[in-house]
């Protein structure tokens, strides 16, 4: 689960993590008080989107303006008529895909004066199961490039669970980014904050990019990204909150209400399938034969039947599906199971895609019965590459 | 032959008088796996499914000699349960337990350090000798004991591939299901040298996918030995978006991971024969074989 930076931030300063004065603002109508509140003589006003890049997107509307998604200003009213040009507007970056991300929050933060911007970022190791952190003198880039290009730039450590985060750790990273004087000694502190922080709201990730040395001579969060084991919000009332569920594609959202795994793509194929790696397989295989696939569906283990009629659907609110393929490899996941599903889907909001069916294992004979006896016009599949050949060829020709 | 579970292993179950834990112990029961005991903390003293029910493993392990468990607990309360197996030096512990938090599993992990325990999971569908001992939720019908040993990190893709196997008749020495989690017991190279070791297994199968390092290692691994067996690898997620979550938290890359593609490459350098998909796996085992 994805946070705001606004919200990342109110976090951070719970903790004493250094971040500058901020408000969020939802109404046009507020920006000028909240600007207000805060000392100048320079304000940012920053978009809040789940998506990175934001600095370097751009927006669709023209009424939003040429720049980008964060904006800085020398006044309070030039503050306000900044963030009034980009709430509700869409904001695309290289992370929001073509469509981009509605603006419905903006924050505005005073500015800082930046001296030197790093990279830092905290997560699971899955190789030593330990947190590292990863730093590097270049800050504000994408990391995936630093890595690629310098890799020497960058200092991975990761801590021992039995003795924790030392000091040391923190002195490690603070003399990579050549850090002096009492900047050393508030690296070593920001450090242990971050663990300490890291551990107690079961976060997967945290990144500050950039973290920088202000002309103050003192380190400060100018960015924060977090991410939450969403296995772990249980445990995390306050975390739970912070879900903003307009950052997430509808589709996502009601097939999380029926606990399905489903993510949208943008291709032409409907899937409906059972485990996640076969999900997968069937994408890769629809691809093969020349089409794209239109989601990533798992109805999982124990789905029932209604379960089933709600995931078709999701599938057939799609209006860029052109073709279904639903493929079945029944083991605990019963055959008959998903055909009632999928006869009394399409009786409740009709078909007009061509369907291909693949049904294998438990009750597969039940299943393929169901289906006969309905008036449902399927395409019966015997395996998987069948099944992908011939829902291609139903929708390509 | 086969790896890790056989006719000797006994198995105990963690939350037996549970609805998953009832039904998978009786699953197990009627495969042949020889079920010992049950561990419901508060229930010690009772019976359940015609087995002794414990109040803890310790107490279960010695009064029982039971050498394996099965974890069928709730996630939050999964690690606990995983790591009082670990200190009651179970041979194997399965868990088929899903949503298991991140943080929790980095305990256990830890509690595997120094141990003799071979952690299945979690999240995976267990471990299947066929026609010999069960643990865990895969089907079994398609199963057929043979001499293909198989590590996955997807259940679907296993049955489907297992299937297809048995239908060819290339029956199976084990199958091991290393869990879609990103924090997890066995990987792949634990398997590989476990297969290596076992004198039953000519093949072995990798199933992978993106996501995590797990193909990666099993590259460095088999790069570094003569390891004197085919291996046939299937990586799916090569069309799916990076950056997203793929049902399976593993599947999620991060910082430093390789694309599917980027994995098939290394795979096949370190003299994996690649699998185009997941119907052609037979054939690549078939044509491995003779």
């Amino acid at each position: 689960m994805n946070i705001h930076e606004y919200q990342a931030k109110a976090l951070l300063r719970s903790y004493g993590a250094p971040v500058s004065d901020g408000r969020v603002v939802l109404r046009a109508e507020e920006a000028k008080t909240a600007a207000g509140e805060l000392d100048g003589p320079v304000w940012v006003v920053k978009a809040q989107i789940h998506a990175g890049g934001r600095g370097k997107g751009t927006f669709k509307e023209e009424g939003a303006g040429e720049a980008g998604g964060v904006r800085i200003t020398k006044s309070v009213s030039e503050a306000a008529e900044e963030a009034k040009k980009m709430l509700g507007r869409t904001l695309v970056t290289k992370q929001t895909g073509e469509a981009g991300k509605q603006v419905g929050r903006i924050y505005i933060e005073e500015g800082a004066a930046i001296a030197k911007e790093f990279y830092l970022a905290l997560l699971v190791d899955r190789v030593t199961s330990r947190v590292s952190f990863v730093a590097s003198t270049e800050g504000g880039m994408d990391i995936e490039e630093v890595a690629e290009k310098t890799p020497e730039k960058i200092l991975s450590l990761s801590v021992d669970p039995a003795t924790g985060y030392q000091p040391f750790h923190g002195r490690r990273i603070a003399f990579m980014l050549e850090l002096e004087g009492a900047a050393v000694k508030q690296c070593v502190k920001l450090m242990g904050t971050l663990y300490k922080m890291f551990l107690e709201k079961d976060m997967e990730m945290l990144e500050i990019n950039p973290l920088i040395l202000t002309e103050g001579g003192e380190l400060k969060c100018l960015d924060a990204k977090m991410g939450f084991d969403s296995n772990a919000v249980y445990r995390h009332a306050d975390i739970a909150e912070l879900r903003d569920t307009t950052e997430e594609d509808p589709k996502e959202l009601e097939a999380s209400k029926y606990d399905l795994n489903y993510i949208a793509l943008d291709g032409e194929i409907g899937c409906m399938v059972n485990g996640a790696g076969l999900a997968m397989a069937t994408m890769d295989i629809i691809k093969l034969y020349g089409a794209e696939p239109a989601n990533f569906l798992d109805v999982g283990g124990g789905a029932t039947k209604d379960k089933v009629t709600e995931a078709f659907k999701i599938i057939t609110s799609d209006p860029q599906v052109k073709g279904i393929l639903v493929n079945i490899f029944g083991g605990i996941m019963r055959c008959d199971v998903i055909a009632e599903g999928v006869v009394a889907a399409v009786k409740e909001v009709g078909l007009k895609v061509p369907l291909v069916v693949r049904l294998e294992g438990t009750n597969v004979e039940k299943g393929k019965e169901i289906i006969n006896n309905s008036d449902v016009d399927v395409i019966a599949a015997d395996d998987l590459k069948d099944g992908a050949q011939k829902i291609v060829k139903a929708v390509k020709g | 032959m086969a790896i890790l579970v056989n006719e000797d292993t006994r198995l105990l179950v963690q939350g037996m008088t549970g609805r998953a834990g009832t039904f998978y112990t009786d699953q197990a029961m009627r495969y042949g796996t020889t079920c010992v005991a049950g561990v419901r903390p508060g229930r010690g003293g009772t019976s359940h499914l015609g087995l002794p029910v414990f109040h803890t493993c310790a107490e279960a392990v010695k009064e029982t000699q039971a050498s394996a468990s099965l974890v069928t607990v709730p996630a939050p309360k999964a690690a606990d349960a995983m790591i009082e197996a670990i200190e009651a030096e179970l041979g194997v512990v399965v868990c088929i337990t899903e949503r298991v938090p991140q943080h929790d599993m980095r305990r256990v992990k830890d509690a595997l350090k120094g141990s003799d325990t071979v952690l299945i999971g979690p999240n995976s569908q267990g471990i299947l000798t066929p026609g010999t001992c069960k643990i865990g939720v895969m089907p079994t019908v398609d199963a057929k004991p043979g001499h293909i040993g198989i590590a996955s990190r997807s259940a679907s893709l296993t049955s489907e591939v297992l299937a297809s196997c048995s239908a060819a008749n290339l029956g199976q020495s084990t199958t091991v299901g290393v869990g879609g989690d990103v924090l997890h017991g066995i990987g792949f190279v634990g398997c590989l040298e476990q297969f290596r070791d076992d004198p039953d297994t000519k093949a072995v199968v990798l199933i992978g996918e993106m996501g995590g390092r797990e193909e990666e290692l099993a590259a460095e691994y088999l790069s570094s030995v003569d390891y004197g067996k085919p291996v046939v690898g299937l990586v799916v997620g090569r069309h799916a978006p990076v950056g997203r979550r793929m049902g399976h938290a593993g599947t999620l890359s991060v910082f430093g991971n390789l694309s599917a593609d980027e994995k098939i490459s290394l795979l096949r350098d370190a003299g994996v024969v690649i699998a185009k998909d997941a119907g052609d796996v037979v054939r690549t085992v078939q044509s491995c074989l003779s």
